[in-house]
C-alpha cells in the first residue's frame, strides 16, 4: 500500500534534513516498495510502521538504514564507457605527466555505492599505464550507504554485475568465478579505500584531488545544496585537477568557478584559469568544507 | 546499424531481436554458424553479430574464428552470448577475436548496455582517427 500523503511528507523531509535528496511527488509507492522489505527485517508490519518509529527514536542506526534504502544505488561497471576512455587518453596521461616528480594521484569516486566505478578506475590504470604501477595512487571511493560500501569491499558481483559494462578483457583479467558469482582479484581490491561519506553534511578533510568523479548524483540535491557542493568540488579539486559528472548533469553553471571541457563526446571540467602543469603545490590537505 | 543473431534456440533468437530492435537496428537472424556465415559470404552487411557460443554441429568458437580469417569481415564487432562462466572460455573468446561478451542469463538492458559500449568505442575510435592520435 502506497505511504499516505502525511507519511510521504515526513518521508520527504527526512531524506532533504539529512541528506539534502529531494524526494518528489508521485513517489509514494516506490517508497513504500523501499521501506517495505527494511521494515521486514527490522520486525515491522509495514513501512507505514517503520516511519512511526523513526519519529519516535532519536537519529540512529535505523535512521541510516532508512536513508540507505531510499537513495539509488545503481551503478555499474565503466559506466558510459565515454569518460573511462577519456581518462585513458588524456586525463591520466595529462596528470602522469604533470606528477612526474611527486609521482603521487589523488582520485576520489564519489557516490561510489557498490565499487563498480572506482574499481574500473584501478583496472584502467592497471591495464593502460603500467608505468604508474609503482606510484602512491590513491583511490577514495565514498558513499553515504554502509550496505554499498561493506559489499564493495569485498568485490564480489554477480553475474548480471559483471555482465553490465564490463569489457570482456578486465572479466578475463581481473576475476574469477566463485560459486554463481564473480570475485574482483585482490591486487585490484586493494587500490581502492571504501569510507563513509555523507555528502549533503559538512566533509571531513581531504586531500587536493587530481581527478574527482562526481556523477549521477548532483540530480538528487535541490539548487541550493548543488551551489554549495560546487564551492566544496571547486576547493577539493587540485587547480590542474579533472572534474566529471554525469551525463545528465554535466551542465555545471558558469558561476560555479568551473571551466567545461570536452574530448570526443565526454564532457570534464576543470578550474576557470587552470594552471599548466607542473606549477602548482601538491599534497596539501583541504580545510573541512 | 545491422546485427545478426546466431542462435540456434529461436526463443533466444526472438528474445534478442525484441531487444534489438528497440534500438533502432536492423536485425537478421541465423539458426547455426553455417548459416551465419553463408549469409555474410553472401552480402549480408553486418556491423554487430550476436553469436551463440554453445551450438551444435559449428559452435561459436569455430563461427568467430572463421570470421576473423576472413579480412572481409574484420569490421564486424562480434558479441559472444554464452551460458560459460569460466575465465578460459572468455579468454579464449577474446583471443579469437570476440569483442564482447554476454553471459546468459542477461536483461535487456545488459544487452542494450553492450550495445551502447560498442557504439561508444566506435564513435571515439573515429574521432581518435579523425585527430591523428
Amino acid at each position: 500500500m502506497a505511504l499516505a500523503a502525511a507519511e510521504f511528507e515526513y518521508l520527504k523531509q527526512f531524506v532533504r534534513q539529512h541528506a539534502a535528496i529531494v524526494l518528489e511527488g508521485g513517489k509514494e509507492s516506490l517508497a513504500e516498495l523501499r521501506l517495505s522489505p527494511l521494515a521486514r527485517q527490522e520486525g515491522m508490519a509495514s513501512a507505514q510502521q517503520l516511519l512511526e518509529r523513526l519519529r519516535h527514536e532519536s537519529f540512529g542506526g535505523l535512521h541510516l538504514r532508512v536513508l540507505d534504502a531510499m537513495t539509488n544505488n545503481e551503478t555499474w561497471f565503466f559506466r558510459d564507457l565515454v569518460p573511462f576512455e577519456a581518462l585513458q587518453d588524456l586525463v591520466i596521461p595529462a596528470l602522469a605527466a604533470a606528477r612526474a616528480s611527486s609521482r603521487k594521484l589523488n582520485i576520489w569516486s564519489a557516490a561510489c555505492s557498490t565499487g563498480q566505478e572506482a574499481y574500473s578506475i584501478a583496472m584502467s590504470l592497471r591495464g593502460h599505464f603500467p608505468q604508474l604501477q609503482d606510484w602512491s595512487i590513491s583511490i577514495l571511493a565514498t558513499d553515504l550507504s554502509l550496505a554499498a560500501l561493506q559489499r564493495a569491499e569485498r568485490g564480489l558481483y554477480t553475474q548480471l554485475e559483471v555482465n553490465r559494462g564490463l569489457p570482456i578483457r578486465y572479466l578475463a583479467k581481473h576475476f574469477l568465478p566463485q560459486g554463481i558469482d564473480w570475485q574482483l582479484e585482490h591486487e585490484i581490491c586493494r587500490m581502492v579505500e571504501f569510507r563513509q561519506m555523507n555528502l549533503a553534511e559538512p566533509w571531513p578533510p581531504l586531500p587536493l584531488f587530481d581527478l574527482i568523479l562526481f556523477r549521477n548524483v548532483l540530480i538528487y540535491f535541490d539548487s541550493a545544496k548543488r551551489r554549495e557542493i560546487f564551492r566544496r568540488l571547486r576547493r577539493a579539486l587540485h587547480p590542474e585537477g579533472y572534474l566529471f559528472l554525469g551525463g545528465p548533469e554535466s551542465t555545471c553553471p558558469p558561476e560555479a568557478g568551473f571551466e567545461r571541457k570536452t574530448w570526443a563526446t565526454a564532457v570534464y571540467y576543470r578550474l576557470a584559469g587552470a594552471v599548466a602543469s607542473g606549477s602548482s603545490p601538491e599534497g596539501k590537505q583541504n580545510e573541512p568544507l | 546499424m545491422t546485427a545478426l543473431v546466431v542462435d540456434d534456440s529461436s526463443i533466444a533468437r526472438i528474445h534478442l531481436r525484441h531487444v534489438l530492435q528497440k534500438l533502432n537496428l536492423d536485425v537478421y537472424e541465423a539458426g547455426d554458424g553455417k548459416q551465419a556465415l553463408e549469409l555474410l559470404r553472401s552480402g549480408l552487411q553486418a556491423d554487430v553479430i550476436l553469436l551463440d557460443w554453445s551450438m551444435p554441429g559449428m559452435d561459436g568458437d569455430e563461427v568467430l574464428s572463421a570470421l576473423r580469417a576472413d579480412r572481409r569481415f574484420d569490421s564486424i564487432r562480434v558479441v559472444m552470448v554464452t551460458t560459460e562462466s569460466d575465465v578460459g572460455a572468455v579468454t579464449r573468446a577474446l583471443d579469437h577475436g570476440a569483442d564482447e561478451y554476454v553471459m546468459k542469463p542477461f536483461t535487456p538492458q545488459i544487452i542494450i548496455d553492450k550495445m551502447r559500449m560498442l557504439q561508444a568505442r566506435e564513435i571515439t575510435r573515429t574521432l581518435s582517427r579523425q585527430a591523428g592520435r
